[in-house]
């Protein structure tokens, strides 16, 4: 359980997140939505243990954060960030193995157990193709499919994922969503930040929409996701778009 | 890629085989065994044993410390520029040596004098280096470039004020010179200790290519990381400049040699480092002493002679 309590973000002189109550549970999938800059990425940031809040507390199975070594912390919360420095040497298994890290103990950072399981998570994205790939040769979208498998090598409870969606096809789209889900009924936690309602509401049963100047509401989707919600949400006019609009099913 | 580690470690006893085989005295095939196994003529083991095997070791030492500090160096300050002079240790080491000289303290109080440059240098750049944000490499760089550069004024105002005489013997800190170094133990004891501590931090080496904030959630306490390595690496070039004065370019390109042929994995990068910068310099060496004998050329004029042209041809094939 992944509680935060009063929590203040500011980043740039602007308030973005104040007084915000949240608790993940086990076994939940929360969307996290909001317009461009309005804190997603450092409430994220915050909830992970990689910066600090301005205010409020935010614990960890009633413990807080800082008081959790990172390895232990990293077993514990996976995260997959939005940006990272992409100049990997290695092949697209090299990277993946290196979420690893917090469960090996050799130094060289291999182990039969993670190989296979790394093997594993690039099957379960759909780059068993890419493995021995270089890294740095492979397209944006694959690129971030090898990311999200890295983060579930991880093996983490908690997984919060900044924009998993961003360079995916429609199909990969979908397999992410349905990965995310599955991890959800496996009971661990997921909290994903989107940018397409349509993908929240067919699978995360919680949404955590985040206003500009640090208003928040969150609760089901099915309350939270309503076209008047997401109007104010985005700050424009929204219209069903009936046969024309597709999502993967 | 299976090859290269092999080659790697097998250059390591063949060049400290030539850096003995070869020097200023011509001792023939049958001598050279003999006196390596300990028989034969007193003055011909004398000078393998006493002259040629202390100081290939100790060339072997210098260079290996060289091109591992190197290594932490470029991943740490993720630039491939980077490289031991950077951090102005060697630049602090001769300032401090040649303050010593001037004043006309002993050998132990020169190298006492080296040393106490050495770690302000290393202290300053590090004390500089933590901005608002933690760790910053940009600062490091600047720190290491600007105090580089005040030492070398410094030297430069000894220099000229130096009487004649002594200007030789302040040249060694300045071009780096194997022909002073002694007993090459402690040399090898600080190579394999910090060999040691740098390979145990190597998977997290890897990680941190991802940046800190990935390194971080990986479980990579990376603020201690960062005060390994760079204390590695510190003491790495404060061990080598104090043996061979600031010889130039191993641990720029050595590094850089071995990613060309495929080498990246820190557990694999860091100990072949140290293996090859060993091992060439101690080839470097045995050239500085043979190619005009019986004169000795500076070993650094040598390395900077081989080095500036292969790092030339690294950059155009890096195009």
């Amino acid at each position: 359980m992944l509680k935060a309590e009063g929590l203040a973000i500011s980043a740039g002189g602007r308030e973005l997140v104040r007084a915000l109550d949240l608790s993940l549970a086990p076994g939940e999938n929360w969307a996290l939505l909001g317009p461009n800059g309005s804190g997603k990425t450092s409430l994220i940031l915050a909830l992970a243990g990689l910066r600090s809040p301005q205010a409020g507390t935010i614990a960890l199975a009633g413990a807080p954060l800082g008081t959790y070594p990172r390895r232990e912390l990293a077993r514990q919360i996976a995260v997959l960030l939005q940006d990272e420095e992409a100049d990997f040497w290695g092949s697209t298994f090299d990277y993946v193995m290196l979420g690893r890290y917090p469960r090996s103990k050799s130094a060289w950072g291999r182990d039969e157990e993670g190989a296979a399981a790394a093997h594993g998570r690039l099957a379960e994205v759909d780059l068993s193709h890419r493995a021995a790939q270089d890294y740095r040769t492979l397209s944006g979208g694959e690129r971030q499919r090898a990311r999200i498998a890295q983060v579930l090598l991880q093996d983490a409870e908690i997984l919060l994922l900044d924009e998993p969606l961003q360079h995916l096809d429609l199909r990969h789209q979908a397999l992410v969503m349905q990965i995310l889900s599955g991890c959800a009924a496996d009971g661990k936690t997921v909290l994903a930040a989107l940018h397409e309602p349509g993908h929240a509401a067919l699978h995360c049963a919680f949404s955590l929409l985040l206003y500009d100047a640090g208003r928040a509401r969150l609760g089901r989707s099915s309350d939270m996701l309503t076209q008047a919600n997401l109007e104010a949400l985005y700050q424009c006019r929204l219209q069903a778009a009936g046969a024309r609009s597709f999502l993967p099913s | 890629m299976k090859p290269v580690p092999v080659l790697v470690v097998a250059l390591v006893p063949a060049s400290l085989a030539l850096a003995i085989a070869f020097g200023s005295v011509d001792l023939g095939a049958a001598q050279l065994a003999d006196a390596l196994l300990g028989r034969g003529d007193e003055i011909a083991r004398e000078i393998v044993w006493g002259v040629r095997a202390p100081r290939a070791l100790a060339a072997f030492a210098c260079g290996g410390l060289l091109a591992l500090a190197g290594a932490l160096l470029q991943v740490l300050l993720r630039n491939p520029l980077a490289d031991p002079t950077i951090l102005g240790v060697s630049g602090g080491a001769a300032a401090g040596a040649l303050a010593a000289l001037l004043l006309g303290v002993g050998a132990a109080g020169l190298d006492l004098a080296a040393l106490a440059g050495a770690s302000i240098a290393a202290g300053a750049v590090f004390g500089f280096s933590q901005g608002r944000s933690g760790w910053n490499p940009y600062r490091v760089l600047l720190t290491g470039v600007a105090l580089a550069s005040g030492f070398g004024a410094l030297v430069g105002l000894m220099l000229s004020l130096a009487p004649s005489l002594q200007v030789q013997g302040m040249l060694f800190w300045l071009l780096g010179d194997l022909s002073p170094a002694g007993d090459p133990t402690a040399a090898l004891v600080v190579l394999a200790a910090c060999a040691a501590l740098a390979f145990s931090q190597s998977a997290a080496l890897d990680a941190v290519i991802l940046g800190e904030d990935k390194a971080r959630s990986l479980g990579i306490a990376v603020k201690r990381l960062q005060a390994v390595a760079f204390g590695c690496a510190t003491l790495a070039t404060v061990a080598a400049v104090l043996l061979g004065g600031s010889i130039g370019f191993v641990g720029l390109v050595v590094p850089h040699l071995l990613r060309l042929a495929g080498v990246h994995r820190h557990a694999l990068l860091l100990p072949l480092a140290a293996c090859l910068g060993g091992s060439l310099l101690a080839l470097a060496d045995a050239l500085a002493r043979t190619v005009a004998a019986p004169a000795e050329l500076p070993v650094g004029v040598v390395t900077a002679m081989i080095g500036v042209p292969v790092l030339l041809f690294l950059l155009a094939r890096l195009r």
